[in-house]
């Protein structure tokens, strides 16, 4: 059993206050009437026929169908069919900015979720170099502040240059804006490290994300241990090497009293460690990836390294039964696409040779519509949910469709039907998991911070 | 048959083409003048991203007995030491319009990729750890001239199965043609779940008496410093295919190049059971029988029927 220390004083974070944690691009706020659109924001309740009136960026009203008028110069969007969700929020992407803009950077970035009906997310800290001193914030935050087409938060490392070795000032950070951190691309391989930065956190606040990968069991893996990996030829990343290091973890974030996110889970191992590190009262969270519930490690039988090699690796339809079991059950907190971009050059290579990640932000939610919420296996509201809720863990509120809520939602046709990457993509690059797939429904608008952020092109809004 | 990339991609009719094929070829080769015109006119090119004598000398050779004309690159002292991509070398390889390009690459899938940038057939010597379909097939070919069908037959591939291309293709072509296939080793060196492939899995040789054919896998020194094994010596103490071992019906095999005295006895090498000079015999005919399949048969220009040797009355 693990040992949870709850004699700890309550804390909350010395070093405040705290800036902002999301930052985006200032604009014009958007007025703008909704009409007949079918309302689903599962937290506040909100369902059903509805106008919607945003007004100065702002949810200023909702009414029946038919009951509210324009101003003058309101864009009305007649909806009728179509569907509004509060937007969602993606705890995990990387926008690769410093050093590797020709993958993609903040501005593609934050067009690619916007255009997924994202209007939040945090970007992972392994650049190059990585974000690991508070002038990195800084200067990420001021380019934010000048082209992110949606609010977003950056993460810092966990320790120098994620080398795993010394602890980054973890303190000056936070005040500089890190909404967390993690050495995410890597884990954390020594415990007394992790440990210290556990300790550490009880000062500074910023929930800890986690790549759980034991590196010594993965070795060279390139993709799931399994009968498709032995019949391949493929070196195998075994199930354990990720579930052994979540048990290890949950145990050391028990004692410590510390909050960990456990990032991009993909084996039914796994989720059984998380079970019983919450039922003992850690402070865990985790979150589980588009591609992992929706692919498995068949996909690799055709080696296209573009769709299918990333980190963790796809594994059985067994694992991905117990994911969406998990979702289900509320064992998974939400759900990040670990959007993880990379140039052409580096994925039409070899499989092994093949750059580790996909692109997911644009397809986040089409992509679990047709493959769970269609066939019946997960309902519509938990998916916009789960998509809506990955914040929370680093002290960020869903969004709301309540009246006086700041316009954070989006605009989902979902009878559209669209071929991905057949017009391209609003990413850098194109490593999308799903391209060339056949896709049901489809982000038309998004409205981030009050602001119009993305409207498909073909999608066109009158004016009154 | 536009492309071999994988022993999965070819049915037991086609296998059984091939090996008809490669039997006429071998004919070919005892003849004084072992060229025939096939392929006059046509180039291949073979490309070696690993070292190889055995796999890359029959395939051109191959290639020259049916009159191609033939490009070798090797990785060493090419342009792909200057880090020059695998779509690159290709591309420019293209340029002389090869009708097959033979690729082996240390990792898997390279061929297939290949398929979607050239026209040329494209050949598979060998892609990492997973397939080497030639080899399977040139091992088939062997087996036939010595004991006929292999349909039945319980073959016992023994050794470093894990990290082996050869025992993966012909765990394949063995139970596609019918045979019953074993893979036998120590567990660190059997991929988990490879029985799902259609295989039995054994960690001991007390059994193979069973056997009819014994195929033993090189075996690397190197696997001792990655502790897949505690020592060589205890390795062959428990796995090497000796005499000792072996009843006098049963036959040996090995892909080659051999380690004497580790995966395998010399006594065994020496002796009439083993079948490792019948295979590089085989492999010449059999790579002959995949360039004439892929490249000449079906083309209305050449009979397919009977490659007639230069110089001699049609």
């Amino acid at each position: 059993m693990n040992e949870v220390i709850d004699e700890l004083p309550e804390y909350d974070s010395r070093v405040g206050p705290l800036p902002e944690p999301m930052i985006q691009r200032e604009g014009p706020a958007a007025t703008l009437l909704i009409r007949g659109a079918t309302l689903l924001d599962p937290a506040s309740g909100v369902d059903g026929l509805h106008d919607l009136l945003v007004e100065d960026g702002t949810i200023s009203r909702l009414g029946e169908p038919g009951s509210l008028e324009p101003g003058e110069g309101t864009e009305v969007i007649e909806a009728g069919g179509l569907h509004v969700f509060p937007a969602f929020f993606d705890p995990h992407v990387h926008f690769r900015t410093p050093g590797q803009e020709y993958k993609e950077d903040l501005e593609t970035g934050t067009r690619s979720a916007a255009a997924g009906g994202y209007a939040g997310v945090l970007a992972m800290a392994n650049t190059s170099p990585t974000v690991s001193t508070p002038e990195q914030i800084e200067s990420l935050r001021d380019r934010a502040s000048k082209v992110a087409s949606v609010p977003v938060g950056f993460l810092a490392t966990v320790t120098h240059g994620m080398k795993g070795e010394e602890l980054t000032d973890m303190a000056e950070l936070r005040q500089a804006g890190a909404v967390g951190f993690t050495d995410d691309g890597v884990p954390i391989e020594s415990p007394r490290i992790l440990r210290r930065a556990l300790q550490y956190q009880r000062m500074v606040g910023g929930r800890i994300a986690l790549h759980q990968e034991d590196v010594e069991l993965s070795g060279a893996g390139v993709m799931h241990e399994g009968a498709v990996s032995a019949e391949l030829g493929l070196r195998g990343v075994p199930s354990i090497s990720e579930s052994v290091m979540i048990a290890r973890d949950a145990a050391i974030a028990g004692y410590e009293g510390g909050k960990i996110q456990i990032q991009h889970l993909s084996a039914r191992e796994s989720i059984q460690q998380i079970r019983l590190a919450k039922a003992e009262g850690i402070d865990i969270t985790c979150e589980v990836s588009p591609h992992h519930l929706c692919l498995t490690d068949e996909a690799v039988r055709t080696l296209d390294a573009s769709r299918y090699k990333m980190n963790p690796p796809l594994r059985t339809e067994a694992d991905r039964q117990a994911l969406i079991d998990a979702l289900i059950d509320g064992t998974i907190d939400c759900i990040a696409t670990d959007h993880a971009p990379h140039a052409v050059h580096e994925k039409e290579v070899p499989y092994e040779a093949a750059n580790m990640g996909v692109t997911g932000l644009e397809t986040a939610f089409s992509s679990i519509y047709t493959n769970l919420v269609l066939p019946g296996r997960i309902e519509l509201d938990l998916l916009v949910e789960k998509l809506g809720c990955g914040g929370g863990p680093f002290g960020i509120e869903p969004f709301s469709l309540a009246e006086g809520s700041r316009a954070n939602l989006c605009l989902v046709d979902l009878e559209a039907e669209w071929v991905v990457g057949e017009d391209g993509y609003e990413s850098r690059s194109q490593n999308s998991w799903c391209a060339g797939e056949s896709l049901r429904s489809r982000v038309m608008v998004t409205l981030a911070d009050g602001q119009v952020a993305y409207r498909l092109r073909s999608f066109s809004l009158g004016v009154a | 048959m536009k492309h071999l990339i994988s022993i999965d991609d070819l049915d037991q009719e086609e296998i059984e083409g091939l090996l008809d094929r490669a039997e006429s070829f071998a004919e070919v080769s005892k003849r004084d003048i072992k060229k025939v015109p096939a392929l006059r006119g046509r180039t291949v090119v073979t490309l070696f991203y690993e070292a190889s004598t055995r796999t890359s000398s029959s395939f051109e050779l191959a290639a020259k007995r049916l009159s191609a004309d033939v490009v070798s690159v090797k990785s060493s002292g090419s342009s792909v030491e200057k880090g020059e991509s695998l779509k690159d070398t290709v591309e420019t390889l293209s340029a002389y319009d090869p009708a097959a390009i033979v690729i082996r690459h240390p990792q898997a899938g390279a061929a297939d990729m290949l398929t979607n940038w050239v026209d040329a057939a494209v050949v598979n010597a060998g892609d990492g750890m997973r397939q080497h379909p030639s080899q399977a097939l040139l091992d088939l070919l062997a087996l036939r001239q010595r004991i006929g069908s292999v349909e039945g037959r319980k073959i016992w591939i023994v050794g470093d199965v894990l990290h082996s291309r050869v025992a993966r293709s012909n765990i394949q072509a063995f139970s596609k043609m019918g045979a019953e296939v074993t893979v036998a080793g120590p567990p660190t060196l059997i991929p988990r779940r490879i029985e799902e492939s259609g295989c039995e899995v054994r960690y001991s040789l007390d059994e193979i008496e069973e056997a009819d054919v014994v195929y033993s896998l090189r075996m690397q020194r190197e696997r001792m410093k990655e502790s897949f094994v505690p020592s060589i010596r205890e390795y062959a103490r428990l796995f090497q295919i000796n005499s000792r071992r072996l009843t006098p019906r049963q036959l040996v095999m090995h892909p080659g190049p051999v380690n004497r005295g580790v995966e395998i006895g010399g006594d065994v090498i020496d002796s009439d059971r083993c079948l490792i000079a019948d295979q590089v015999a085989s492999g010449l005919a059999m790579r002959m029988a995949i360039l004439f399949e892929l490249l000449a048969h079906g083309d209305h220009r050449e009979s397919a029927e009977a490659p007639v040797p230069i110089g001699e009355p049609a």
